[in-house]
């Protein structure tokens, strides 16, 4: 993983706001948008023809249809793009909502090295896998209707969790601003936008709360289609709990790569503090789990589907549950007891696996289980997903290159929280 | 910590913004309490199987004319160029025949479902859909009980097609095409409330033809179309899984919640935020490195 990635030199300790002076912005974001470091590294070679290839697709989706590129159909209208780009990933940037709270509202200072990266990813996030939505959408140009009245569907969860996108993706952008002031050298407006950071914090707290368990609210509607080990009125309570070590999982694992990757612009300090934020994280997540798969055990001696574990989907679910959910909880629970950072890593990396396993479970693999044909996405949709992904990768190394996200903010910058 | 009039007012204004928020945000299912609403009674004892409503309603809505009858699959179902078909099934009592087409529930979930309003329960009661509106995210496919709405999936500007009850002709006082078209009189379009006295009179009539039951009276909280047979409704091939209630009630206790979570949730941060709130900052900083 440290040599895919493109790491690139800033040993410089200059800021941003350096190279600024004298230069008009307009010159200076030009400057910005070049490219620096190695081109041709590992990750560029694999990530650039699979985005060109996947362009290339979309083209081809926007000219004959969603059904040239894609293998839905009449019975399965909702596959990879909404089960994984969609539902998926916006449970792994769950992780800003859970930081933030930590540092800002209960003020856990230990973890404020974490926030800026973490509220990036989690607004790249959303703006790459809901961007990815678009796609999805029949008629994209009408996207905008629940937004300016043409049709208030109030009735539908998707018009709650439409709405809870923009102004989630807004608060997270106010979250970050400060670093984009401070990479554009502004102090002035540096001071505005941090002032609002708290407002923003807990009005995306809030959304958070209500989307993440949303997601999974809008296959309440779905009763009969969802395999009843999957489906049950708690799909929101439970997508919500997971999405708390989903996060925090994604961040553990992405913290890793980025230390590496982006070594030489962590400080001493920050690097120290890194198994320290590793177990803490790992706790709430142990925490986070062992209450998920009590709720998940209520649920399941609730609904009594015990005939059901002997048919092949009771073995996928028992799969689920404790190859995925137990055994990184307990994972996490004793590399907390013993300080072991591999294995904080390897249980986050089962974790992940696992949710990404109970998203389409719920989405896709459980989802008109009955079916005589099976959906299975067709590798142009899996092209797609993996271009999207790779873009956000491209646009987060770039930020991350220029303005003090993992660095240590401008010293003109620096204020109590 | 101390709360100072500054501060009180601050929690106040984002109580009452939350609340103007929440308040928009917040919905419940489609009511349509004490409305009429037209429906369609489908006797299956009576239909021959003719396929000829395929034909009228093909014409009625501007699609390529149906494939004819030798050599088609057993069961077909609807798709973006037919609104609706008549399958020919085996059954315990001989050949058996059944229409299918969209329902048109008293509570629709795909209504419930369209973020857009493009999906709409008219006051007469059929159920529309409206190009203008709808942004093509499929959620009204995926809510659906009956899997009524078909997509065109390889259009670059696809529309969502399914029956609307032929909503054009009932506004001009016209049945729907299927309806007024039926030579064995196998549909009747009318009034909900008359169609299922109808119904019962039949069943009452003739108890050794019919199966006591009309399909759609309280399937998926009540339907537009009835349906009346000789054999359980299993073998017609109708959704005899479906709930008898009304689907969009599903996602109401989660939609109510939305109202209190706006709330709730901002005050408590406040005040833990508040709580939380060091005034001493280099006692802070200590803290910091532990």
């Amino acid at each position: 993983m440290i040599t895919l990635l493109n790491p690139t030199k800033m040993d410089n300790p200059e800021t941003s706001a350096a190279l600024r002076q004298g230069k008009p912005v307009w010159r200076f974001l030009l400057a910005e948008m070049k490219p620096r470091g190695k081109f041709l590294t590992p990750f560029n070679i694999v990530s650039l023809p699979i985005m060109l290839l996947g362009l290339v697709l979309i083209v081809i989706r926007f000219w004959k249809g969603i059904g040239s590129i894609t293998n839905l159909s009449q019975d399965i209208p909702w596959g990879l793009w909404i089960g994984f780009d969609v539902v998926t990933g916006v449970a792994f940037a769950g992780g800003a909502y859970v930081i933030t709270f930590m540092v800002y509202i209960l003020k856990m200072k230990q973890y404020h090295s974490i926030v800026r990266v973490t509220v990036l990813n989690g607004f790249l996030a959303y703006v790459f896998y809901a961007g990815a939505l678009l796609l999805d959408l029949g008629r994209p140009w009408h996207v905008i209707n629940p937004i300016i009245g043409n049709g208030f569907g109030t009735s539908s969860v998707l018009f709650l969790v439409a709405w809870h996108f923009l102004l989630y993706m807004i608060a997270e952008l106010i979250e970050f601003s400060p670093a984009i002031a401070e990479w554009l050298g502004a102090p002035r407006i540096r001071k505005i936008l941090s002032g609002m950071t708290i407002a923003a914090v807990i009005f995306g707290i809030t959304l958070s709360t209500l989307h993440q368990s949303g997601l999974g609210a809008l296959y309440l509607m779905a009763r009969e289609k969802i395999h009843p080990l999957w489906y049950s009125e708690f799909i929101p309570i439970m997508f919500f709990v997971s999405s708390i070590f989903a996060g925090l999982s994604m961040v553990i694992f992405e913290g890793s790569i980025s230390h590496r990757v982006f070594f030489s612009q962590i400080s001493e300090k920050n690097h120290r503090a890194q198994q320290g934020i590793l177990k803490g994280l790992s706790k709430i997540c142990a925490g986070a789990m062992f209450a998920y798969l009590f709720l998940q055990m209520l649920v399941f001696v609730h609904n009594r589907h015990w005939d059901l574990l002997g048919t092949p989907m009771g073995y996928w679910y028992m799969t689920e549950m404790i190859g995925f959910v137990l055994l990184p909880m307990i994972l996490f629970f004793i590399s907390y007891r013993r300080s072991n950072v591999v294995m904080i890593r390897v249980a986050a990396v089962i974790t992940m696996i696992g949710v990404i396993l109970n998203r389409l479970n719920v989405t896709v693999i459980g989802f008109r289980w009955d079916l005589p044909v099976r959906y299975i996405p067709s590798w142009m949709e899996v092209v797609v997903t993996l271009a999207v992904i790779f873009t956000e990768i491209w646009i987060f190394r770039w930020i991350i290159n220029r303005m003090p996200v993992l660095r240590d903010p401008p010293e003109w910058a620096h204020d109590n929280i | 910590m101390g709360i100072n009039r500054r501060s009180f007012f601050r929690v106040l204004g984002l109580t009452g913004a939350t609340l103007a928020v929440g308040k928009e945000l917040s919905a419940g299912s489609v009511r349509y309490g004490g409305i009429e609403f037209y429906g369609i009674l489908y006797d299956s004892t009576r239909c021959k199987g003719c396929r000829g409503c395929e034909f009228d309603c093909a014409e009625a809505h501007g699609f390529p004319e149906p494939p004819p009858s030798k050599g088609l699959a057993p069961i077909r179902k609807t798709n973006e160029n037919c609104n609706t078909v008549v399958n020919t099934l085996k059954s315990s009592k001989g050949e058996v025949y059944v229409k299918r087409q969209c329902m048109h529930c008293n509570e629709p979930a795909c209504v419930a479902a369209c973020l857009t309003q493009a999906m709409h329960k008219t006051m007469m009661g059929p159920v529309t859909w409206d190009g203008d509106k709808c942004m093509g995210c499929r959620y009204c496919m995926v809510s659906c009980p009956f899997d009524s709405p078909k997509f065109e999936y390889h259009s670059p500007n696809p529309k969502i097609q399914k029956c609307d009850m032929c909503f054009e002709r009932l506004k001009t006082g016209e049945p729907p095409a299927c309806a007024y078209n039926c030579p064995n009189e196998a549909l009747l379009y009318g009034k909900r409330r008359d169609l299922i006295r109808e119904a019962r009179k039949r069943i009452n009539d003739q108890p050794d033809l019919y199966v006591d039951h009309i399909y759609g009276e309280r399937e998926a909280g009540g339907t537009g179309w009835l349906y009346l047979s000789k054999v359980p409704f299993e073998e017609l091939g109708l959704n005899t899984g479906v709930q008898q209630s009304s689907y969009p009630a599903l996602t109401k206790g989660f939609l109510y919640s939305v109202p209190t979570i706006f709330v709730l949730v901002p005050s408590l941060l406040l005040g833990i935020h508040q709580a939380t709130k060091n005034d001493n900052p280099a006692q802070s900083d200590e803290d910091g490195q532990s």
